[in-house]
């Protein structure tokens, strides 16, 4: 290639993201010990964890579970796998090893297809185990300064999933969008709870860039502390920019592994490819091969609910086909936080669907788990109410709010309370209807013109709501109603 | 000596106290253990508090199994609970296991009493139990020789008559070569016919754990007590383990036996000499005896000596400091693991994992590590051709009698070629055990090792029993630079 071929045209990013996934399995990868996230550190340990002289790993059949449903959810395929030592010194790796699928992994060639049509391919998800958890205490918490550390090994021997992607992703957003899919799947196979800010989720991205149309990779960097979608974004942006930077000024990209400083908005060199470890991997003595029983991986695929794919449809199905760009993303938002029940019981229900979708996906979405313990029912009372314009949409709104707030509640009640006006009426007929039934020889005199019993009628109408209907109010409901009889 | 299995009958017929041979048994160490240095540490008032309590059960009506009372020595390899644990290294000084290992509570359910913690070459890397934190341990066959290693403390426990009956971990003759050498039976089981949970790794793939003891028939009975399916290691074998004893008494009637000629050539002739009349001992006993060779066995050593210490850099990685064991303090982690290790591994150990780790490097792994592995595959094949043919190999356990002190201390690979007779079966996972078989030109005892295909115990003790039973009487360790010790 000559220097002025290169030199033209627009770049495109070659970007292919690692997923870690902490799985939710009742226990560690290779022991008995409780797999729970933010217990009293050091309290979740034996020697196996600990990696004491002499303990010996067992692998728990439950994560062997979850990482072939993750598999069967991204089309991959379940082959003979075995485990792998990866060697390096850490003070949070209690064996200074660290138990891993290698190059012979569980899960093998699958393919994620993104909200916007295009497929990202899947190299491998494997097992893996976790590391403990280091706390650099003095000195600003970093490990350079600091007085002393503190190691937590809650973590250590929980069960990850590491999910590879190939390297098919061309921009931020898509980045972003493989990211959130991929959490959707995650949660809907029930192998994880997808929290990134917990540390559930982590993101590692290898990206380099290149000219359009060429064929060749450029060289990468592989970036780590990516905490966020946001910083997922915000960091590829930075890298790629300093990469073509670099490029268009003639110099070259240095493989090594770069570090997101999110306040600073800017990837630094942690290490180069020289300075990488060498991880001396070799085959775990104290394991057996994994090989999956050809019926138990019918089961667990057979087993697999529907994806968030699926499930997008559905609720586009019972919108009736909508392609607006905007209700799109809504059932995305809805479909991400595990919100279709809302939207579907209450189109079940005769509420506009496009209505229940925006309420699901901007106000309960916005508690999304205080949503999900919503009843849908109540969700749907409360949009008919809206629809029928008994409540006006900011009245809907706040009750909504009330109803997460409280986990729950009666939406009639909670309008009510509020003095919603459609609302109240209602009531306040309800209640008049009720004493008139109840002093029929009144009414008949009401109607029959007689205006003097109209204060007795009032009167009880009063009682009834404890003194809390507006009398000129009643007066002027009895009026419409014997005009209207 | 009274061997274990009798010496457990007395305790359950009550004829004797477990408190009694205890305290006996203690007494001799007491007396004779100075000299010879095969425990470092003895658990006296643990031991005799364990006793009293069986005594009060037997007395009680129970049976407390079939080692009841019996006395053993644990290698200081196998974790036991709130007793220090130190693999004759400094770096885990002071390291109280939480648990113990799974032979450890087997023992113990099965009545035997743990009286102390044997000496080893440090990680049981060596064969001479030199490479000791602890100091060497002597040949209680003559002091001024080693009692060959790494499982050295707990052949020369039996040897001495301190204990009938302690458990060794044999990697590539850990076990066989210091029984040999200190005139005892030692027996290396199948891979995974004994959990090695709780027994400190030195090189998972090879290492086993096994008994040293003064009969064969006592090595059937421990491996009874010992083995089969452990939950707790996943390289754990799921199947009853056979009735042994009843093997030892069976005879050879028929048996084929193939005098392995790798396994004889090179070795002392004086060694080879006994082999050979032990194949003859077998004969008579009406066993069809013939040579076989197996040149695939050639590539053991060099293949071992590649995968044993790739895996033990993996496995002695996690001494660093941070969590038990010693530590010495630096400015940082890196620097503190590195201050550490080089204080508290010996010369031996650091040469290992400096080996192994060279063989696991990017761009060498394939020209060593893997290259060993297919070396292994071959050696194994080998075997299963030669098994085609006969039941079980005959050859001997050391290619010498027990060697000076401070003989190979300087020489690496002169030590390395202590193993080359019994390195082939940890590379197959087969059993082996090495049985005494008369002595050598110098008056100390042989070693005669039987292999078996993997699962082939009950073979292994039809040929020990017989072997045992015609083997020429060896002179009793030299009692009087003991002390006064009083032998039954």
């Amino acid at each position: 290639m000559t220097p002025a071929a290169h030199d033209s045209g627009a770049w495109e990013w070659v970007v292919g993201l690692e997923v870690h996934c902490e799985l939710q399995t009742a226990t560690k990868l290779f022991c008995g010990c409780r797999n729970r996230f933010g217990d009293e550190p050091n309290t979740n340990i034996c020697p196996v964890c600990l990696g004491l002289p002499g303990s010996l790993p067992v692998l728990n059949r439950q994560a062997v579970e979850l990482a072939m449903r993750i598999g069967a959810a991204l089309h991959c395929s379940v082959r003979p796998s075995i485990f792998h030592r990866k060697n390096y010194f850490y003070p949070d790796m209690p064996k200074d090893y660290q138990i891993s699928q290698y190059d012979e992994p569980i899960n093998v060639g699958g393919f994620l297809e993104l909200p916007d049509g295009s497929r990202v391919g899947i190299v491998r998800a494997h097992l893996e185990e976790d590391t403990g958890k280091t706390t650099h205490v003095g000195g600003g918490g970093r490990v350079g300064s600091s007085e002393y550390s503190l190691v937590d090994y809650n973590r250590a021997g929980v069960p990850l999933v590491e999910i590879v992607s190939e390297p098919d992703i061309r921009s931020a957003e898509q980045a972003r969008l493989y990211v959130s899919e991929l959490r959707g799947i995650l949660v809907a196979t029930g192998a994880s709870d997808g929290r990134m800010e917990e540390g559930s989720m982590r993101v590692d991205a290898n990206i380099s860039v290149r000219r359009v149309g060429s064929e060749q990779f450029g060289t990468r960097c592989e970036i780590k502390n990516l905490n966020s979608l946001r910083s997922l974004g915000r960091a590829l942006e930075y890298e790629a920019r300093r990469q073509i930077e670099l490029l268009e000024a003639g110099e070259t990209v240095v493989q090594e592994t770069r570090h997101w400083d999110e306040e600073a908005n800017r990837t630094t060199a942690m290490r180069s490819k020289e300075e990488a470890f060498d991880y001396r991997y070799f085959p775990e003595p104290d394991l057996v091969p994994l090989d999956p029983d050809p019926a138990w991986q019918r089961a667990v695929a057979a087993s697999l609910g529907p994806m968030p794919a699926d499930r997008r449809a559905r609720i586009l199905e019972v919108l009736g086909g909508t392609e607006a760009s905007a209700q799109r993303d809504q059932v995305g938002v809805v479909v991400n936080q595990a919100l279709d029940d809302l939207v579907l019981t209450a189109v079940d229900h005769g509420a506009p669907g496009s209505l229940a979708l925006a309420r699901a996906a901007n106000e309960a979405a916005a508690n999304p788990e205080a949503a999900r313990r919503l009843d849908p029912k109540a969700f749907a009372q409360l949009i008919l109410f809206e629809a029928s314009g008994k409540l006006s949409s900011t009245q809907s709104k706040e009750v909504l709010g009330e109803l997460l707030v409280r986990g729950g509640g009666d939406p009639e009640a909670i309008a009510r309370a509020k003095g919603f006006e459609a609302l109240a009426a209602d009531a306040l007929a309800a209640v008049i209807d009720e004493v008139i039934k109840a002093n029929p020889a009144e009414w008949d005199s009401y109607l029959g013109g007689n205006d003097k019993v109209a204060g007795a009628l009032i009167g009880k109408v009063m009682a009834a709501t404890k003194g809390q209907a507006d009398g000129k109010v009643v007066a002027a409901e009895l009026r419409r109603l014997r005009s209207s009889s | 000596m009274l061997v274990a299995g009798e010496l457990a009958g007395q305790i359950r017929r009550r004829e004797r106290s477990a408190r009694e041979v205890v305290t006996e048994a203690l007494d001799r160490v007491a007396g004779g253990d100075a000299a010879i240095r095969a425990f470092v540490r003895v658990c006296a008032d643990a031991a005799l508090a364990e006793a009293e309590a069986l005594d009060r059960r037997i007395a009680a009506g129970e049976d407390p199994g079939p080692l009841a009372g019996v006395p053993v020595a644990l290698k200081d390899n196998l974790c036991t609970k709130g007793l220090e644990t130190t693999c004759g290294s400094r770096i885990l000084e002071g390291w109280r296991p939480p648990y113990d290992a799974t032979v450890v509570e087997r023992l113990r359910s099965a009545g035997a009493i743990t009286i102390g913690k044997a000496n080893m070459d440090e990680f049981a890397m060596g064969s001479s139990t030199e490479n000791s934190a602890a100091g060497p341990t002597r040949n209680p066959h003559d002091l001024s020789r080693v009692p060959g290693g790494s499982s050295g403390g707990s052949a020369a426990a039996v040897a001495a008559g301190f204990v009938p009956v302690a458990l060794g971990s044999d990697t590539g003759g850990s076990i066989r070569q210091p029984a040999a050498l200190c005139g005892v039976v030692g027996v290396k089981p199948t891979y995974g016919l004994v959990s090695r949970y709780g027994l400190v790794a030195f090189a998972s793939s090879l290492d086993q754990i096994g008994p040293l003891t003064a009969s064969v028939g006592d090595a059937a009975l421990v491996l009874e007590v010992i083995g089969g399916h452990d939950p707790a290691d996943s390289t754990s074998i799921d199947a009853p383990v056979p009735r042994l004893s009843d093997a030892v008494e069976a005879g050879v009637e028929g048996l084929r036996v193939g005098v392995c000629l790798e396994l004889i050539d090179g070795v002392a002739r004086d060694v080879e000499a006994r082999v050979r009349e032990a194949a003859e001992a077998l004969s008579g006993a009406g066993a069809k005896v013939e040579d076989v060779s197996i040149p695939e066995l050639r590539y053991g050593l060099s293949a071992y000596y590649l995968i044993a210490p790739a895996e033990a850099s993996s496995n002695l990685a996690r001494y660093d400091g941070v969590r038990y064991g010693l530590r010495v303090d630096a400015p940082d982690a890196a620097a503190m693991n590195k201050a550490t290790r080089t204080a508290g591994f010996g010369a031996e150990v650091k040469r290992r994992i400096m080996l192994g780790t060279y063989a696991l490097s990017a761009g060498y792994y394939d020209a060593y590590y893997a290259q060993a592995q297919r070396a292994r595959t071959l050696v194994t094949r080998a075997f299963d051709r030669a098994y085609a043919q006969v039941d079980v190999l005959l050859g001997a356990t050391s290619p010498t009698t027990a060697f000076p002190l401070g003989a190979k201390v300087d020489d690496p690979l002169a030590m390395y070629l202590s193993d080359v007779c019994t390195i082939p079966s940890n590379l197959a996972g087969h059993p082996a055990m090495s049985v005494p078989f008369g002595t050598g030109d110098d008056g100390l005892p042989v070693g005669v090792q039987v292999l078996a295909p993997a699962l082939g115990e009950k073979e292994l003790f039809r040929v020990g029993g017989v072997l045992e039973s015609l083997a020429p009487p060896i002179a009793l360790p030299a009692l009087g630079a003991l002390g006064s010790v009083e032998r039954t």
